[in-house]
């Protein structure tokens, strides 16, 4: 097959990818691109097969095999809770896929490597092993198998430029060398590249792990096309750089969801210690309760009373496994012919657009999702506003205080509507450490404790007060 | 090179940040399985003459490439098949 044909085959295929991409506007249309991206992919598997000489099909296809059959069976019984944990893990299976490849193509004497191809090489091996690592870390910890808070090292930021340093060090010796010596060297810096991953991720947690995910998915991406400019296939190469460009976005949109910058979420903590920002909270006069005038009661009379309801739901929701009472108790409301609509913030959940896919799972219709640009001028004009283990996202003090570690990030403004109900599990600040003011303002009601227990007890109270 | 990588780049930009923010998460779900493109590295591995350590590292690269490959699309089209209309 000549060059050009082989072009045209590859950018024929490259075409079919970003067709894949494009239907991503509707559930729909995203279901068609991706099966669209799937056959991409198994086009471009087809052309390397037919366009080269591969042998050793004994040892190809069990472990092609063994592999997409161990990712199907994880896929198909993942719970949506659990599934950050897993994008994170397939993103360490790709820096894995990747530092291997750039390895043998380094190491390997028939290769014949252009001076970029070497470079990209060396470039591929490092970032492959560091979106590996990272990923792992990131994986263990979505799935709470280690600790979600942010683990910081005395002089953290010293410890990361000591191990570029050796990095650099180990590229340069390996660079220098060659046979035995340049593998050894070549390992050190797989090593060490690891370590810098786990470093660099073991220091992101809690509500910042949207970003860190976001921004594995781009350096898998990255991976991926220096690969391709190891071997030479405008196809991989174009097919990291599309995603790479993915995961820039959603780090970008993680990161304008917080107000905060890239530099800031990945190196410099600027969190609050406990209290030190405390937003100043205008008490309210106290109402004196009547004998039976429970929060519950309140909150009954509220979603009786109200003819609009806005859900805005939390990753606390996720935590209590309180989703489908939620929608339980959103359907129980519809019945009655009140306009209920779910709002969601950018952040919420553990990556982007987790929310979404954790209502969708308890079947809460696409159209009444909202985006915050989308709903937030409503809440004004929105009776009740149903919070359920959500704290910083609508923490007035961002708009309200200056300084705070939340100053100035974009909220959903559940403190404009009528009433606003509160299902947390308690008090506390959310992860930014802010104590939120909507808790002490005389319109809220607020019914603490286990989310799903607090929900089960709102839908028997509506039911028998039918 | 740079100009395949530039152009994906910039298309990938364009048609990306017009996904809505509901498909976020199938979106980076499916885009971590075109990341296993990689796969495609792996399998020239086996072209030509390879030693044994090559082999069994490309053996690895195929696994851990065929994982994400065939899980990240599952798990995507099991995910967008929960959005309802």
């Amino acid at each position: 097959m000549g060059d050009t044909a082989k072009l045209l085959i590859e950018l024929a295929i490259i075409v079919v990818l970003i067709a894949g991409i494009a239907q991503f506007r509707s559930p729909a249309g995203a279901r068609r691109g991706n099966y669209t991206a799937a056959l991409a992919l198994a086009l471009a598997i087809v052309f390397v097969l037919v366009e080269n000489d591969v042998r050793s099909w004994a040892v190809i296809v069990p472990a092609f095999l063994v592999g997409a059959a161990a990712g199907w069976l994880v896929a198909v019984r993942v719970n949506m809770i659990q599934i950050p944990a897993l994008v994170a893990f397939q993103h360490g299976a790709g820096g894995v896929a990747a530092l291997l490849v750039s390895f043998v193509e380094l190491t390997r004497t028939t290769a014949d490597l252009t001076p970029i191809g070497t470079v990209s090489g060396y470039v591929g091996l490092i970032v492959g092993s560091a979106t590996f690592a990272g990923s792992m870390i990131a994986a263990a910890k979505l799935a709470n198998k280690i600790k979600q808070q942010p683990t910081v090292f005395k002089h953290h930021n010293a410890i990361l430029l000591l191990i570029i340093a050796a990095g650099a060090g180990l590229t340069t010796g390996a660079i220098l060398s060659g046979g035995a010596l340049q593998s050894l060297l070549l390992l050190g810096l797989v090593v060490m590249s690891m370590i810098l991953g786990v470093v660099f991720a073991i220091r992101i947690g809690g509500a910042d792990m949207p970003v860190l995910i976001s921004f594995l998915n781009a350096t898998a991406g990255l991976a991926a096309a220096f690969v391709g400019v190891v071997i030479e296939s405008t196809l991989l190469i174009a097919a990291g750089a599309t995603v790479a460009s993915s995961g820039s976005i959603l780090t970008w949109v993680m990161c304008t969801g917080m107000n905060r910058s890239l530099l800031n979420v990945l190196i410099g903590q600027k969190k609050a210690k406990a209290g030190a920002a405390k937003a100043p909270v205008a008490k309210a006069p106290a109402a004196t309760p009547a004998a039976a005038d429970t929060p519950q009661s309140r909150a009954l009379a509220a979603l009786r009373a109200a003819d609009s309801v806005i859900v805005v739901p939390g990753y606390g929701m996720a935590q209590a496994h309180a989703q489908f009472e939620v929608v339980r108790l959103a359907n129980l409301l519809e019945k009655d012919g009140k306009q209920v609509r779910f709002a969601v913030h950018p952040v919420a959940g553990r990556m982007p657009g987790h929310m979404h896919v954790l209502l969708a799972e308890a079947e809460v219709e696409y159209e009444k999702l909202f985006e915050m640009k989308d709903i937030n001028d409503d809440f004004a004009s929105t009776d009740v506003v149903l919070v359920v283990g959500a704290c910083d996202v609508v923490n007035s003090a961002a708009i309200s205080t200056e300084g705070t570690p939340i100053s100035g990030m974009p909220i959903l403004k559940a403190h404009e509507a009528g009433a606003v109900i509160v299902c947390n599990l308690d008090e506390k600040p959310g992860y930014s450490g802010v104590e939120n003011p909507l808790y002490e303002d005389p319109k809220a009601i607020l019914l603490f404790g286990d989310a799903k227990g607090t929900l089960e007890g709102l839908v028997v109270g509506l039911e028998a007060g039918d | 090179m740079v100009v395949v990588f530039g152009a994906s780049f910039g298309i990938g930009y364009a048609l990306i940040s017009k996904v809505p923010q509901r498909l976020h998460t199938p979106l980076m779900s499916m885009t971590n399985a075109i990341s296993a493109v990689t796969i495609l590295g792996a399998l020239l591995l086996f072209a030509g003459e390879a030693t044994g350590l090559e082999l069994a590292l490309g053996a690895v690269a195929l696994l851990t490439a065929g994982f994400n490959l065939v899980g990240g699309f599952a798990v995507t089209a099991r995910m967008l098949k929960m959005f309802k209309r």
